[in-house]
């Protein structure tokens, strides 16, 4: 039952702060840093995930197809496992461990400090303030990160796949761009989209809301908001995968 | 006695705890009133509640004749009371600049242009002695400092109500002298009603209209800083004198002998 309240109240506060972005004063300069702290700080992580990903599958899936005499289809398999499914799971838990939780962090150590209670008495609505930048952010970088992590995992296939494993590389590349459909890549944005929405709006709400949601005052509040954030945040991407990928298919 | 805030049977429990057990108080505008009492009383949970930080769980709350949630002047609307807020340990945002901090209530909430905000915050810093201070960041600065620069803060936008939250905590006889001196002079200047919370008793007093004195969640005493002695009753010349206030330094101290 307090998961569906949480639930209602996790949408309503992210609503207020997408609703209270737009009545924002300089709201590209915030924008701006919002995007540097979700898209170009998560950048290397993203890459190298995505990177080491690709790698993995190109092994795994070559061993795999190569009983069948199927190899050729190692492009295929990669790019379609990590467009649908991978890219946008992982980009999103990515995000969670490095902006979202640092998010949950400093909002709670800015609710202990009052600082989200000076904006009130400022008359800034602090939803508005702290958390819609870095919501119109998400919508903007979760697609992006999501590419590029598609894109160097694909990368990372051939690399193990073509150049170690000697699968053709014109076959690899060919797969990759026959097997790959608009509606697979619209799928995989519909996702990055959904999941970003979620998690950033979930670590947001847990850091915010600290004075509330956390068994303890100070510092171990803090703490709790940021692990309850990543954990809450990483839960509802797997169950949100689930669901959306059952309407997809 | 024309009551610009006025407070009617305000009680905020928190569980079992009765903070504030039926307060009422009339504030008169543009005079300072100063609430003390023991540490732990309420005396911050019932400048919350004016604030509208704290929802009260009874009583009612006026400000120039209207309720404190209606009466709120915002970003959005010139209308309405304009509130500030010096907080207890500042709320400063450590992202930001000395001149950022002092600026951001003009910068997200005023119609001010950015050569007025300049000049306005440049002059605050200027009286606040922080000019050379002005591009350091909260964590670069000593506590006085940034006392200071909290203090700018809530006095930059020309506010009608000022609810300080222990101003002085912190700093040197000389720096808390200064702070009183600049509530005073800001009163005088822009004339605005101000609700002090402070433990710096005597010199508080000297900025004072009238002293409330908070003390089992109620008020027990609400008058003339010069009544204080007269109108004792035993708590409260109890808690007067362990907060010091016959000292031989008191300002005050011809009005106790």
């Amino acid at each position: 039952m307090s998961v569906v309240f949480d639930l209602g109240e996790i949408s309503l506060f992210g609503w207020g702060a997408l609703r209270g972005f737009f009545t924002q004063r300089s709201r590209l300069a915030k924008l701006t840093l919002g995007i540097h702290e979700i898209g170009v700080r998560c950048f290397p992580i993203i890459a190298t995930v995505g990177l080491f990903t690709g790698l993995v599958m190109g092994l795994q899936l070559y061993y795999t197809l190569v009983k069948f005499g199927a190899e050729s289809a190692l492009g295929t398999a990669v790019a379609l496992s990590l467009i649908r499914e991978l890219g946008p799971v992982l980009t999103a838990l990515m995000v969670v461990g490095q902006a979202g939780s640092a998010m949950a962090s400093e909002l709670g150590i800015q609710r202990n400090d009052e600082q989200i209670d000076a904006l009130q008495t400022m008359s800034i609505d602090p939803l508005g303030f702290l958390v819609g930048p870095r919501l119109v952010a998400t919508l903007i970088c979760f697609p992006i990160l999501t590419a590029i992590f598609d894109l160097i995992g694909i990368f990372g296939g051939y690399l193990t796949g073509s150049v170690l494993l000697n699968v053709d590389s014109g076959v690899y590349w060919n797969r990759v761009f026959e097997s790959v459909t608009w509606a697979d890549v619209q799928g995989g944005y519909i996702k990055a989209l959904v999941f970003g929405l979620l998690t950033i709006s979930i670590c947001a709400y847990r850091g915010y809301n600290t004075h509330r949601k956390a068994s303890f005052p100070g510092v171990r509040g803090v703490s709790e908001s940021a692990t309850r954030a990543v954990v809450w945040s990483s839960v509802t991407v797997l169950a949100a995968d689930y669901l959306i990928t059952s309407f997809l298919m | 006695m024309d009551s610009f805030l006025k407070i009617r049977g305000l009680k905020k429990y928190f569980g079992d705890n009765r903070v504030l057990d039926g307060i009422d108080l009339d504030v008169t505008a543009a005079s300072v009133t100063t609430i003390i009492g023991k540490s732990g009383i309420g005396k911050s949970v019932l400048l919350k509640c004016i604030a509208n930080l704290l929802q009260p769980d009874a009583g009612i709350i006026e400000l120039d004749g209207q309720a404190i949630s209606q009466s709120r002047r915002t970003a959005q609307s010139d209308a309405g009371v304009s509130f500030s807020y010096m907080f207890q340990n500042n709320a400063l945002f450590d992202s930001l600049t000395a001149f950022e901090n002092v600026a951001l209530p003009l910068r997200e909430a005023s119609k001010l242009n950015t050569a007025e905000i300049q000049e306005r915050v440049d002059e605050m810093l200027a009286h606040l002695e922080l000019s050379d201070s002005a591009d350091r960041y909260p964590g670069e600065l000593s506590g006085g400092m940034k006392k200071r620069v909290a203090l700018g803060r809530a006095l930059i936008t020309k506010p009608q109500v000022v609810l300080f939250d222990e101003p002085t905590t912190g700093l040197d006889p000389e720096r808390k002298f200064s702070v009183f001196e600049m509530i005073a002079d800001y009163r005088e200047r822009f004339g605005f009603t101000a609700l002090l919370v402070s433990h710096d008793i005597p010199e508080v007093f000297e900025i004072s209209d009238r002293v409330a004195w908070l003390d089992e969640g109620r008020i027990k005493f609400f008058g003339k800083p010069e009544d204080l002695n007269t109108d004792a009753q035993s708590a409260l010349s109890g808690f007067l004198n362990k907060a010091n206030y016959g000292r031989k330094s008191s300002p005050l101290n011809g009005a106790n002998e």
